[in-house]
């Protein structure tokens, strides 16, 4: 109430200051004089006003979007709040998550993935991040979460959502990549666009607490206890082995991603954050933690996500996402608007460490030219980079390849399969391939 | 005039908070172990322990007491598992077949052969098994998928079991118990096909496979090994409505044909004047919501029929009446009307979403 105005019809500054009944009426009185005042000083550009018309009716006289003016330059817009909760433009509607037809034949325990090919920069909006579920998703009553931590601890413990939230927290940015991504183009070309081919791929900033600091808490035994368990409270009971040394790194249980709560399709209220490790480990509703002195071969390391190799052996505890890169625009399933200048621009990322550089080819990898590198440029976080190229009109093949801190250089789809075959499904970090056509259409192609 | 000196105001208000920002972060750099500690949370007690600690390890650790037969196991199996995964475990309809593709053979190496056939159909739950106590643990913790943790200990071993036996590795008579686990581990088709002889599992790990760093004359020709076909061109639905309407790249039109010479955009025509698909109706967005399109499609029969046959059925009536009939046959479930296969009882969809679908089916207007 000692904010209130004391000087009468001096004009207000919504919304900081609540007005009395007095204060509006002081204000709206203030309002008309300063209308009748802006009216009279139109009057004199009234004639001004009509000249766009007479260009407009002439068709050379330039762009009619210039020379006509829009209804949004004439008119009143929306006011504060008409949408409490924001929405992106009507017009990026055609950018939404989606299904891969025939992927999956159950939409609970499917993927739908981010549209890579209209992103910007590096941070994955939150209604783009792409989806996994093994049994459907939940919007889980945070009063009613529990963290259990127990197995080689001095003392189990339980924490609420009050008791994690009210801890000192960490923002760190990550990428998380499904294990799977890009797994149906093993063998042979698949699907058509950046979407399907890599869209299993998002990066955000989460924020949470250290998941070391509540191992700390409850006295983990962290020499014996080598491995944790970490369990989800949807009804697949989701649950990943962790090393310890992962753990005591850089895992985050978070609550947040992008400066909101968690989304309830990327596990709301409480997911685990594994920075450089499959999708398939941050699991999300997280409910449980067990410290222990083996790996737990849950389902998804002993019958999926297990890597065959071409010797029928199946690789098991694979986790770490290596170096990878993608153009993602120009890319599969688009058309070139014209011939000349564009800007070749995508995405690199390594669970090992950070991007040290990109390399761009765009005669199907008989040369290369060093990308520029966008920043921030972090550790286990996609990195932006972009190139000059002129269409001239010919065929081309834009390719990328990307090196990480720890010096491995992302391979070519046949040094991938010499080694691990064409049944693999996990872990595809091949060199992709976009084929401009002379029509302009750009195609997924692989080289030999 | 007061409006300037408010902007200035504002401005080291900026400054103020965005300092103490700084040395708040410059302070938690170097707290290792925060001030937090024992401070929140609270013991768990050993009830609540008990009530999670579900998990069951490679060696049998966390398995509880109890046993089931391969014959009990058949009578859980029809009732509660056949809908999605087919009476002998080999359905490809809902999920990947559990059972085939392991031999007498693979029992006794504990390598499963099949899986060098590049040509195999599928790779069978029996074919990848590695370790018994996983395939305890998960039906335990997620099955059945529509009502998981709700088989009593004693059937989560005999539906165990009467999987065992469809794939030949117990006999017909074979009761399994925490006792016998172990040793029915030992006859596992591919217990010894793991390996964790790589380097993806440790951050410093070793990669298996290094790309060439090369940067000139790298490849003498360029050859294209694989491209989608022609008659794919719009199997992932038109690309046009996947891509912004705006930059230097627009989708290409896979409704048609691709374009024999290259037109630039100003000289192609006007595109569709609302570039968005069709808005989900309620009834859609709910029918994926509670899973119902998982048994039924809207035009194919799944698991159980398609709802374009089931509002064909109900529309011969009064659309007031299809909707009540409509909404208890999806309250309540039941067998009969199509079959054998019985749909479970949806009892825990709200009323009011309940109505909704009802009123979708009976409609008939699937979007």
């Amino acid at each position: 109430m000692s904010r209130l105005p004391t000087r009468p019809g001096r004009l207000q500054k919504a919304p900081e200051f609540f007005l009395t009944r007095d204060a509006m009426t002081l204000s709206r009185d203030d309002r008309r004089s300063f209308l009748r005042r802006a009216f009279v000083a139109a009057g004199g550009a009234a004639g001004a006003l009509a000249l766009p018309k007479a260009f407009a009716a002439d068709g050379d006289a330039g762009d009619p979007a210039i020379l006509t003016l829009p209804a949004h330059s004439k008119g009143l817009g929306q006011p504060v709040a008409a949408r409490p909760y924001g929405l992106p433009s009507k017009h990026e509607d055609n950018l939404q998550r989606r299904e891969s037809p025939g992927l999956t034949r159950v939409s609970a325990a499917s993927v739908s993935f981010a549209p890579l090919q209209g992103l910007f920069g590096i941070i994955t909006p939150n209604g783009l991040h792409f989806e996994r579920h093994h049994q459907g998703w939940w919007d889980i009553d945070p009063a009613q979460h529990r963290l259990m931590i127990h197995g080689l601890v001095k003392e189990a413990k339980v924490y609420t959502m009050d008791d994690l939230m009210r801890m000192p927290s960490v923002s760190r940015m990550h990428f998380i990549e499904c294990g799977a991504n890009t797994g149906m183009e093993w063998g042979n070309v698949a699907v058509p666009t950046v979407q399907y081919t890599h869209g299993m791929l998002s990066c955000c900033e989460f924020t949470g607490v250290p998941l070391k600091w509540l191992l700390d808490d409850c006295g983990a035994d962290v020499k014996t206890g080598r491995y944790v368990l970490a369990e989800g409270a949807d009804g697949s009971g989701m649950t990943r082995t962790i090393n310890m040394a992962n753990a005591l790194d850089d895992v985050l249980v978070a609550w947040a991603m992008n400066g909101e709560m968690l989304r309830p399709e990327n596990g709301y209220p409480l997911r685990l954050v594994v920075p450089g490790v499959q999708g398939v480990s941050w699991v999300k509703y997280l409910r449980r933690i067990k410290v222990g002195d083996q790996p737990f071969a849950t389902k998804d390391e002993t019958v999926h996500y297990v890597d065959m190799m071409p010797d029928g052996q199946h690789r098991q505890y694979t986790s770490i996402q290596e170096v990878k890169s993608v153009i993602t625009s120009p890319s599969g399933g688009q058309i070139l608007v014209d011939r000349g200048f564009f800007n070749v621009t995508g995405i690199a990322w390594s669970g090992r460490g950070k991007i040290r550089r990109v390399d761009v080819s765009v005669d199907g990898g008989k040369n290369w030219k060093a990308a520029r590198l966008e920043t921030p440029i972090l550790d286990k976080c996609l990195t932006r980079f972009n190139l000059d190229w002129t269409w001239d009109g010919g065929d081309a093949i834009l390719m990328s390849r990307a090196t990480d801190s720890t010096g491995q250089v992302q391979p070519s789809i046949g040094a991938l399969r010499k080694v691990r075959g064409t049944r693999s499904i996990y872990h595809n970090n091949a060199i992709q391939s976009w084929l401009v056509s002379p029509n302009g259409e750009v195609g997924n192609v692989q080289i030999g | 005039m007061s409006r300037s000196v408010d902007l200035r105001t504002l401005r080291r208000r900026a400054l103020a908070s965005a300092t103490a920002a700084l040395m708040a972060a410059g302070m938690a750099a170097h707290a290792d172990a925060p001030a937090m500690l024992g401070k929140l949370g609270r013991a768990a007690t050993p009830a609540e322990v008990k009530a999670w600690n579900i998990d069951v390890r490679a060696d049998f650790k966390g398995l509880p007491p109890g046993s089931g037969s391969v014959a009990r196991g058949q009578e859980v199996w029809e009732a509660r598992c056949e809908n999605c995964h087919g009476t002998f475990g080999e359905s490809n309809e809902v999920f990947f077949p559990m059972v085939g593709g392991t031999t007498a053979a693979d029992i006794k190496s504990g390598h499963v052969a099949g899986l060098l056939d590049p040509n195999a159909p599928a790779r069978t739950t029996l074919m990848k098994l590695a370790q018994l106590s996983t395939l305890w643990d998960y039906i335990n913790r997620a099955m059945p998928w529509n009502q998981p943790k709700s088989l009593a200990t004693d059937d989560v071993y005999a539906v165990t079991a009467y999987i065992l036996n469809l794939g030949n590795i117990v006999p017909a008579d074979f009761v399994l118990s925490d006792k016998n686990m172990a040793e029915v581990q030992g006859r596992l088709p591919n217990r010894n096909g793991m390996t964790r002889e790589h380097g993806m599992w440790d951050v410093n790990g070793k990669p298996d496979v290094q790309g060439s760093a090369c940067m000139n004359q790298c490849a003498s020709a360029v050859a294209i090994t694989s491209r989608l076909p022609e008659y794919a061109r719009n199997a992932h639905g038109d690309i046009a409505l996947q891509n912004r309407m705006i930059g230097g790249v627009r989708g290409a039109e896979t409704a048609l044909p691709a374009p024999s010479t290259f037109v630039a955009l100003a000289a192609r025509q006007a595109p569709p004047a609302s570039g968005v698909a069709p808005a989900q109706s309620e009834g859609l967005k709910l029918a994926q919501s509670h899973a119902c399109l998982a048994c039924h499609g809207i035009g194919n029969k799944i698991v159980g029929p398609a709802l374009l046959d089931i509002h064909k059925k109900y529309a011969a009536q009064p659309k007031a009446d299809a909707v009540r009939l409509l909404i208890v046959r999806i309250k309540s479930g039941g067998t009969g009307l199509w079959g054998n296969t019985p749909m479970p009882a949806q009892d825990h969809v709200p009323d009011v979403e309940v109505r909704t679908l009802a009123d979708w089916i009976a409609t008939g207007k699937f979007q």
